[in-house]
């Protein structure tokens, strides 16, 4: 399989203060990636870095073979990577189908359209005209990764897809994660929920403290193993 | 009668007042961004009038075309150039180099037109008047501009909410951070807001050099009034905005009847009333 992300001894910082540690990530093409951690852990930080919005130094990203480290945001977005950000991030004053509608400015050949995101979620065409803040939580996430897929990316990033849904609405999200990939879109998603996390993914990365502290499949790995790469060895002990 | 003459003048005067205030309120809509520079980017459009059609001769129509897009231009360069840098969570560094540039502005319109104060002659069209029903009459250029207004606010409207354009525009309203992750670059989409605030400003800067006279001096007592006119209409509505500018011109159309020395002083009135019993604005829209 070819790597389409990886990242070598990506280091980030704000200021003086250091979030990742040198950390080492792959995605191969058409992989589901889980990353976990605690609050804290870096987790957020290592997906702005990926997505451009958190500029690191050096050479220490590398998507489809080209390095993207200290490209701007939308330069990144138009390679291929899209991403799904924490919150949602919905634009309030633009319908359901504006928000759709501008994740496809920097559009790329592909799969995913209007019709194809409504096909995903049914529930967005009947809405199509509400504002974003009339949706549901569940709702706004459809809208987030719809807006996200319209790009046609090669890879999303989704960050906390389950923050703040009810376990039924989290299901139904997450049931999209297999139809996604199908249609050839790699996935990296970070997750507290780590049930869930690991139930979609084909490979995990714990991070701790800015540093990866497992990796592996999720059928190889022990709950106490996963238990102490996310608290750190003290608690688990 | 007489009366009723001078709310028609107050109305048409407001036409010019929205005109000034559509560009100031574009830029803060968008990028959160005072321009206190904008009074004299005005004044400026009114010379670039005054070269067009007394020194090159031009007709005032060709003249408003070529103001229009020149300072449309140099508004999207200065945008990406300059403003960018200093566009930051922080308000007051655009604050600063926009007093800057104000002041700059000044001086070097005094430097280049002396403090004289200038008129652009419209071929008659500024003394023609159209005769309504007894003593009412209106001028055909107040006309024009109120007109303008209208046409100007309509076309924005229309960009604002059924283009790709405009739903960029107000996305980055909205959330600028996020909008690069929709593969747009912020600095561009900025730099095209103020281009279009640019042409705005040029539109109103040649109504203004045909209307009145004018020296490199009055820039900041438009700004004054464009500010009057966004926060009486309230922000974030641009039909408001048409609005206030109407209120401001009537009600210094209005004092201006009482003394001449009251003219001013009445639209700051209203605008100090409007302030104590709706702080946003009249037509402000509720944030959602």
């Amino acid at each position: 399989m070819t790597k389409l992300l990886e990242t070598q001894d990506l280091k980030a910082f704000y200021g003086d203060f250091q979030a990742l540690f040198g950390v080492d990530i792959a995605v191969d093409e058409g992989e589901t990636v889980a990353i976990i951690g605690a609050n804290g852990a870096g987790k957020s930080t290592l997906l702005r870095s990926l997505t451009g919005l958190h500029p690191v130094p050096g050479q220490s990203i590398g998507f489809c073979g080209t390095a993207i480290s200290g490209l701007a945001a939308n330069r990144i977005h138009q390679l291929g990577l899209a991403m799904v950000p924490e919150g949602r991030r919905l634009f309030p004053s633009l319908s359901v189908e504006e928000n759709l509608k501008i994740g496809a400015s920097g559009r790329r050949k592909g799969p995913w359209s209007l019709d194809e995101v409504y096909r995903l979620f049914p529930a967005l065409l009947e809405r199509k005209r509400h504002g974003g803040s009339e949706l549901s939580g569940g709702q706004q996430q459809m809208v987030a990764i719809g807006r996200a897929l319209m790009s046609n990316p090669k890879l999303l990033l989704c960050d906390e897809l389950s923050l703040g849904l009810a376990p039924k609405i989290v299901r139904e999200i997450y049931a999209a994660v297999p139809l996604i990939r199908e249609r050839g879109t790699s996935l990296v998603v970070i997750e507290q929920d780590i049930a869930q996390a690991l139930k979609v993914a084909d490979r995990v990365y714990c991070l701790q403290e800015g540093r990866v502290s497992l990796e592996g499949e999720p059928a190889d790995l022990t709950r106490d193993e996963i238990a102490k790469a996310y608290l750190g060895t003290e608690e688990a002990a | 009668m007489e009366m009723i003459n001078v709310i028609l003048q107050g109305v048409l005067l407001g036409g010019l007042y929205a005109l000034f205030a559509a560009g100031l309120s574009l830029m803060f809509g968008v990028m959160r961004f005072i321009n206190i520079a904008h009074g004299d980017f005005i004044v400026v459009a009114a010379y670039l009038m005054l070269v067009a059609v007394l020194f090159l001769g031009l007709n005032p129509i060709i003249g408003i075309l070529l103001v229009v897009v020149l300072m449309a231009a140099v508004g999207y360069a200065g945008q990406r150039i300059l403003l960018n840098r200093v566009l930051d969570d922080d308000i007051l560094p655009p604050v600063l180099v926009t007093f800057g540039l104000s002041i700059i502005i000044q001086n070097s319109l005094l430097e280049t037109f002396s403090a004289d104060s200038q008129r652009v002659p419209a071929s008659g069209f500024d003394t023609a008047s159209l005769s309504l029903s007894g003593d009412l009459a209106v001028g055909l250029l107040p006309l024009a501009m109120f007109l303008a207004a209208i046409g100007v606010i309509g076309v924005l409207q229309f960009v604002f909410y059924n283009t790709a354009l405009g739903r960029l525009l107000r996305a980055t309203s909205d959330d600028p951070e996020i909008v690069p992750l929709m593969g747009a670059n912020n600095g561009h989409v900025f730099a095209l807001a103020t281009a279009i605030a640019s042409g705005v400003v040029a539109i109103a800067g040649t109504m203004l050099a045909m209307k009145t006279n004018f020296d490199p001096t009055i820039g900041p007592s438009r700004l004054l009034f464009a500010f009057e006119a966004v926060i009486i209409g309230g922000m974030g509505n641009i039909w408001g905005t048409l609005a206030g500018g109407i209120i401001l011109g009537v009600a210094q159309a209005i004092g201006a009847q009482i003394d001449a020395g009251y003219q001013i002083l009445a639209g700051h009135l209203a605008f100090l009333a409007v302030l104590i019993v709706r702080p946003s604005g009249l037509f402000a829209k509720a944030k959602g």
